[in-house]
């Protein structure tokens, strides 16, 4: 995506949801599900419309977890790390996928197919261990599982 | 006459390969010829069952499970159309003794109804409830739900009928109704059940509450984790605006109530309840300082009703039935039922909705079957991160709020995690703190500094540096967790600490 576009992108989003009630979580979400991120440089087109200043809406972007700066990889791993994953086995399987993918939390593959981010809780307790790619979830993931899910996606 | 197939569309059944089942039955049918109606229902909430295929036969649903894809062709053979003997086959599905032993109330729907069919919801009992609530005061609506000794399901337990009562009476141009859908403790998902399952019902609720306190807004603020949910929330609020149970004219009542969904942004503490209008308000989820309490001075500002998810989607059962009906389950002052979730180291994890007063023993035994490992249950953390372990000697404990509470636990949502005894509980203690670290808001320093210094002394204990006298020195920060916090995340996170502390010394390497 260009920079033009890119652009444009944010201003039609704002435009659609700078009227709401608190807006800003609306209209950042709807930057990130268009661009997989918040560019930094749509923060003061937000903060305009908004009447916010940039340092309010930076503070908002960096104080939730989901939200992210940067572009993610093409698939993003959320890992499950909640007590419920504990105690079936996550922590084993952290162990696994950070070596399968060869990236800690946070982090995204070279070749940019994957980011793995740990998450608390995906309500999926009764199935566990969990794990959410896209809008997809996983449950009962096992190695063997997790790899041939991965292998799928086109690791 | 097409045959009607149920396949879970629950995301838990979807995760373990619901759809893969669903997808199969389709095909085979087609190939064979056959005509069915494929219903993708709520889940029965028997998890171990999942995918779980279930057939009308004889105006009865019998089910087969758990139907892997690669059986649905055995499963035609053996004609499951009609009911016949499969190796999976498991009887009608309200005859399996785990569904059969329950109280099914606020679920009375779910695993039954096409969640986001609202002739489906009106043809079981749906929008009864707001019928009465039309032709009733508003005091009447909350004199019903006062009755029924509702009290808040997502953990605080407070009465229900009260919070509503004192929005009535704050006179105000605009309040709002808030349903509070960040559910983000751990081995809890009958709030995502309930909107994945029957979203309606909590559309419902939702309007009773804003007729009954006067509030024509409605937000659901819904955790991003539950996409599923918030494609059914999404699907069935359009629905119920095109047939005018939302929107300026409810049913010709000339009352006005909106409703929309809202995302949060994977922070566990706007699950509570004032950093969450912070974060509607578009701001960080800092915690406010209470009093004022939302009920007077809410969202923007104005009067707000509060509630969880199971909260507003048992309102209309009890608007449906009066009050009293609803107040005669339960025991003690815990009145009603309450939706367990058995979830972690169990055999049948799933759903349980039961009347108030079962102990917890019966719960992971009889409905659990013990741990999935076959292991001793070693311990078990009931009402999410900030949940107290509880160990086997507290097993007889009554699922009531008191008698948890006397205990120094909590049942807090209702999610109950079994652990087996090859888990360390110091790790699990220095877990709980560190959690307590990722998700402080940050703005009170017991919570934000002390979390931290949590893990650090932890980390020592673990480590056996100077162990006696971090034990010492954790006992006080968790006071002063305990004691100083502005909410419950700092306020609670000594619960797992100190009760892993109390009833698994070993773990920690000191005796007891």
């Amino acid at each position: 995506m260009t920079e033009s576009t890119i652009t444009e992108t944010v201003q039609t989003i704002i435009a659609e949801l700078k009227d709401k009630q608190g807006a800003l979580l609306p209209i950042l979400h709807g930057v990130q599900d268009a661009l997989g991120y918040i560019p930094s440089d749509s923060v003061p087109a937000i903060a305009a419309a908004l009447n916010l200043s940039r340092a309010e809406v930076h503070g908002v972007i960096s104080f939730y977890h989901y939200f992210r700066d940067t572009p993610p990889g093409k698939h993003t791993v959320h890992l499950c790390r909640a007590e419920s994953c504990q105690s079936m086995g996550i922590n084993a399987l952290e162990a696994h996928v950070k070596a399968k993918l060869g990236i800690d939390y946070h982090e995204t593959t070279a070749d940019g197919q994957f980011s793995l981010e740990p998450v608390y809780c995906l309500g999926n307790c009764a199935c566990s261990p969990a794990m959410q790619i896209g809008e997809e979830i996983y449950g009962r993931v096992s190695a063997d599982a997790f790899d041939d899910i991965i292998n799928d996606l086109g690791a | 006459m097409s045959i009607t197939v149920y396949v879970s569309g629950d995301s838990s059944a979807i995760s373990i390969g619901a759809n893969r089942t669903a997808a199969a039955v389709v095909k085979e049918a087609m190939q064979r010829g056959i005509d069915i109606n494929l219903v993708r229902n709520g889940s029965r909430g028997m998890y171990w069952l999942e995918p779980l295929v279930e057939v009308v036969v004889n105006n009865e649903r019998v089910a087969y499970g758990a139907v892997n894809p690669t059986e649905v062709a055995s499963l035609f053979d053996a004609d499951f159309l009609n009911g016949n003997a499969h190796a999976l086959f498991l009887g009608a599905t309200e005859d399996i003794p785990y569904f059969k032993k329950q109280q099914r109330l606020t679920f009375a729907r779910v695993g039954i109804t096409d969640p986001i069919s609202l002739e489906d919801y009106i043809a079981h009992d749906g929008y009864r409830g707001l019928k009465n609530a039309i032709g009733m005061s508003q005091a009447d609506v909350v004199k019903h739900v006062t009755d029924s000794g509702l009290r808040g399901r997502g953990g605080a337990a407070f009465p229900t009928g009260i919070k509503w009562n004192t929005v009535l009476n704050t006179p105000s141009e605009q309040k709002y109704i808030i349903c509070n859908a960040d559910e983000g403790d751990s081995g809890t998902f009958s709030d995502r059940m309930i909107m994945e399952g029957d979203p309606f019902v909590l559309i419902e609720g939702m309007t009773i509450a804003g007729l009954a306190v006067g509030a024509s807004q409605g937000f659901i603020y819904l955790r991003v984790e539950y996409p599923h949910a918030h494609k059914a929330l999404n699907a069935a609020i359009a629905k119920a605006y095109e047939a005018g149970y939302l929107g300026d004219n409810i049913q010709g009542s000339s009352k006005k109530f909106d409703l929309e969904v809202r995302l949060g942004a994977g922070a566990y503490v706007c699950g509570e309840e004032t950093s969450l209008m912070e974060s509607l308000e578009g701001k960080r989820g800092l915690v406010r300082f209470k009093p004022p309490l939302p009920a007077i001075s809410g969202l923007f500002g104005q009067p707000t009703v509060v509630n969880n998810v199971i909260s507003l989607a048992s309102v209309p059962v009890i608007l449906d039935k009066g009050g009293e009906y609803y107040r005669d389950f339960g025991m003690g002052r815990s009145r009603g039922t309450l939706p367990l979730q058995l979830a972690g180291n169990l055999k049948h994890t799933g759903l349980v909705e039961i009347a108030f007063g079962m102990t917890l023993r019966e719960l992971l035994y009889d409905f659990g079957g013990g741990s999935a490992t076959g292991r001793p249950i070693k311990a078990v953390q009931v009402g999410g991160p900030l949940g107290a372990f509880i160990p086997e000697s507290q097993f007889d404990t009554p699922l009531d709020y008191e008698a948890f509470a006397a205990n120094w636990t909590v049942l807090g949502h209702g999610g109950v995690v079994a652990f087996d005894d090859t888990m360390n509980m110091a790790e699990m203690a220095r877990y709980a703190m560190e959690f307590c670290a990722i998700e402080s808001c940050g703005k009170c320093t017991p919570c934000r500094i002390g979390s931290t210094r949590g893990i650090e002394v932890m980390d020592d204990i673990i480590n056996n540096v100077d162990r006696e006298k971090n034990i010492i020195l954790l006992r006080s920060l968790c006071d002063t967790l305990l004691n100083g916090s502005l909410c419950a995340l700092g306020g609670m996170t000594p619960y797992p600490v100190l009760s892993a502390l109390n009833h698994f010394p070993e773990d920690f390497g000191v005796d007891a």
